[in-house]
């Protein structure tokens, strides 16, 4: 496990420097090239014109310019944001990452759980009335305009029922005078998923062996788990402000969710469909077991592999739908900032947030590979 | 030797290609019962069908009934009167308009209070002859849905048939040869999956002015050798080991000869299923680059959208319902359409996946 987790890790490494050489040549080839938008001007002197030229470093060769820049990548130095000048790139993906982040975790795990418990009610039910409109809101869901979907949900919701804010990611006067900063907020959010996710896989783990009180014994431990984690954020000072935040998050994360669930949940179905056909599924049913224990113990487990495998499919369709909801609720995480970057052409802007975002993704990939080797036990004996 | 020849010349009287077209024609009847099986993909079928008509109707409109310099999709204008009462309060917005926005410099009047007045109103709600309204520039909204229609099905289509060509080619070629040219098309396949394809667009975006044609090739290239190339390889892989593949080489076959004439065409029709997905992608990326602002082009869904929220309209709810529903349901309906169609062939050429 651990020589896996390295290697994982070096691909990793090795496919961002890939992955920002390919920018680096893109740059390059861009039509005008860089320093016209620094010194287009024509009311900029020349000798002013050379000075910004020798400061960028573009009077030396590319190869050495490549290397300079591989190099910063790797320091961490995305260079200067033009239209927030002289904000350093770094400083501002710092600020907003976190939103971004409890964002995305939130609605992955969300919409991946919809899409399982649903994928594997519709192969159950093959046929009926339930299949049909299942699977034609799923497929609608999944292709409906994303922009046009959030602003309707946002015209339904926050503006006609008022249950939920119009926009942002917290109100502003509720914040006057609060002792820390909403990054703190948002790194305990993170945070406390983390450790709500690992506590539930150990009582799951635990659990097991339990026979005949399970069922009720895991029900019981996941409302502790769930009322602990909301007492303790209510006795904490934090209290008040997180659940500022997560108001504001509950309508994004449903219109994710709403739009990403279907692809994980035709994917289970068709999954589910092939793995009853199998000759272990007529051996449970001929064995007498009950009908919920060959569905969720014989035939959902294992139609869960390749539904894994293409949650690394479906990650990338959550970061594109989580950029497009970010823009319709004015969430001002990486995926607004890289819109608003690219419509002002900052372009170091824009080259920063693209790869935070796939550094997301590449990371995103990394803890599915991970679930995988422990959900497939073959894996477990080669690795 | 020469007495079976011609017996052989006595049995096959008809030319070739006849027989093959008969073939064809069996095999497409005995699928069209299996795709017609499933409802999901004649409703996508009659959909499509649906928006395909639009694309003749719309010059035909044009040419006849509707005055190009009312109707023009971009350039277009209509300039519809409406008397209004000058009021303190408006309670009803379409017979009453509030003094203070009456006497802005912008209508060239000056009312009093309880006048009423006649000024030019855009966006105009649907009438008779404008069926879906007008937009707020004065543009006909149904004369500019007809129009973009063409251009979203030349997109999606390219997009779709760049895809196929490269992942077919790519997908045959790594599962027959296999070595450092597949794991080499495996990695780059890998690679593309993990990102998501809207901020790439972004980030091209930004750099270049993105056309049509643009966008279709890139998504096309970046599908193509993506996820597509990926499924179409393992398929390429089962086919690999048929023993016709082992006749052919034996009969004498070049590499190439065997790739193109015996291992493509048995890809066809998965590689047919993907362009179907293809073309959703395709609408679905163009419709939200254009909602962005970041596509060069005069008109589409898309852009349709971005002016109504670049006027302000966004959030007007049901009063506006013409600048947002229209284009979006298209964006959607299109989208699903060939979405559903892709599902239904999935269920025709994956056997396991059929009912019983």
């Amino acid at each position: 496990m651990g020589r896996y987790l390295v290697s994982r890790l070096l691909q990793i490494i090795f496919l961002l420097l890939i992955f920002q050489t390919l920018l680096f040549f893109l740059l390059e080839a861009m039509p005008g090239g860089i320093e016209n938008q620094f010194i287009g001007n024509p009311d900029i002197p020349p000798e002013a014109k050379q000075i910004i030229i020798e400061r960028l470093g573009l009077d030396k060769p590319v190869g050495e310019r490549y290397l300079s820049y591989l190099g910063n990548f790797l320091r961490g130095d995305l260079g200067v944001s033009y239209v927030q000048y002289p904000k350093p790139v770094m400083d501002i993906i710092v600020e907003r990452a976190p939103r971004t982040i409890v964002l995305f975790a939130t609605a992955t795990i969300v919409s991946f759980w919809t899409g399982f418990v649903l994928g594997k009610q519709l192969a159950w039910r093959r046929g009926g009335l339930f299949e049909y409109t299942v699977t034609m809101g799923g497929a609608f869901l999944y292709t409906v305009f994303t922009p046009w979907f959030g602003l309707i949900m946002i015209w339904i919701f926050s503006f006609k029922l008022g249950l939920f804010p119009v926009a942002g990611f917290l109100t502003p006067q509720k914040w006057t005078g609060a002792p820390f900063s909403s990054n703190r907020v948002f790194g305990l959010l993170i945070l406390t998923i983390v450790v709500f996710c690992i506590l539930l896989a150990a009582l799951y783990f635990f659990t097991r062996k339990l026979a005949p009180w399970k069922r009720e014994v895991r029900l019981a431990g996941v409302v502790l788990l769930l009322g602990a984690t909301v007492a303790l954020w209510a006795a904490s000072p934090y209290g008040p402000y997180g659940w500022d935040i997560v108001h504001h998050m509950i309508l994004p994360v449903i219109t994710v969710t709403l739009v990403a669930f279907a692809g994980t949940m035709l994917l289970t179905r068709n999954s589910m469909l092939e793995t009853l056909r199998e000759d272990y599924i007529l051996t449970a049913r001929a064995k007498g077991l009950s009908e919920k224990v060959v569905r969720d113990k014989h035939a959902a487990r294992n139609a869960m592999l390749p539904v894994v495998t293409s949650l690394v499919l479906g990650l990338a369709g959550i970061l594109s739908g989580g950029i497009i909801t970010e823009t319709i609720f004015s969430w001002p995480g990486m995926g607004l900032t890289l819109l608003q970057a690219a419509l002002t052409e900052d372009i170091p802007l824009t080259v920063g947030a693209f790869t935070f975002v796939a550094v997301i993704a590449l990371f995103a990939h990394l803890v599915v590979d991970i679930m995988y080797v422990y959900l497939d036990p073959r894996m477990r004996v080669q690795g | 030797m020469s007495e079976t020849t011609q017996t052989m010349d006595a049995v096959i009287t008809e030319p070739l290609w006849r027989i093959r077209l008969r073939l064809m024609w069996k095999g497409f009847k005995k699928n069209w019962a299996l795709f017609a099986e499933n409802k999901i993909g004649i409703v996508g079928i009659v959909i499509i069908v649906l928006f395909a008509l639009m694309i003749p109707a719309h010059p035909i409109l044009m040419a006849t009934v509707w005055d190009p310099r009312i109707y023009d999709p971009v350039i277009g204008y209509d300039e519809i009167l409406v008397e209004k009462e000058v009021v303190e309060e408006v309670t009803d917005p379409s017979t009453q308009i509030q003094v203070s926005i009456a006497k802005l410099d912008y209508y060239h009047l000056d009312p009093e209070l309880g006048d009423t007045i006649t000024i030019a109103e855009q966006p105009a709600p649907p009438s008779r002859q404008h069926l879906l309204g007008t937009d707020p520039l004065g543009r006909d909204v149904f004369s500019q849905l007809m129009y973009s229609t063409f251009s979203e099905f030349v997109l999606g289509i390219l997009a779709a048939l760049v895809t196929v060509f490269i992942a077919t080619t790519v997908g045959a070629v790594a599962a027959y040869y296999g070595g450092f040219l597949d794991t080499f098309f495996m990695r780059v396949a890998d690679l593309i999956i993990i990102l998501p394809l809207i901020p790439i667009m972004i980030l091209l975006g930004a750099m270049i002015d993105l056309q049509l044609w643009h966008l279709a090739i890139i998504i096309g290239i970046l599908v193509g050798f993506g996820g597509t190339t990926l499924v179409l390889k393992s398929q390429a892989l089962t086919v690999k080991v048929k023993p016709f593949i082992e006749a052919a080489r034996v009969a004498g076959g070049s590499n190439w000869h065997i790739i193109f004439t015996h291992l493509i065409p048995n890809l066809m029709p998965l590689a047919f299923l993907y362009m179907m997905f293809t073309v959703t992608t395709a609408i679905f990326l163009e419709a939200v680059l254009s909602f962005f602002g970041l596509m060069d082009v005069n008109m589409s869904w898309g852009l349709m959208i971005n002016v109504a929220q670049s006027q302000g309209y966004l959030l007007s709810g049901t009063r506006y319902w013409w600048l947002l529903i229209p284009a979006g349901a298209a964006i959607t309906l299109l989208c699903t359409a060939f979405y559903l169609v892709g599902r239904a062939l999935d269920e025709v050429i994956n056997p396991r996946l059929r009912q019983r």
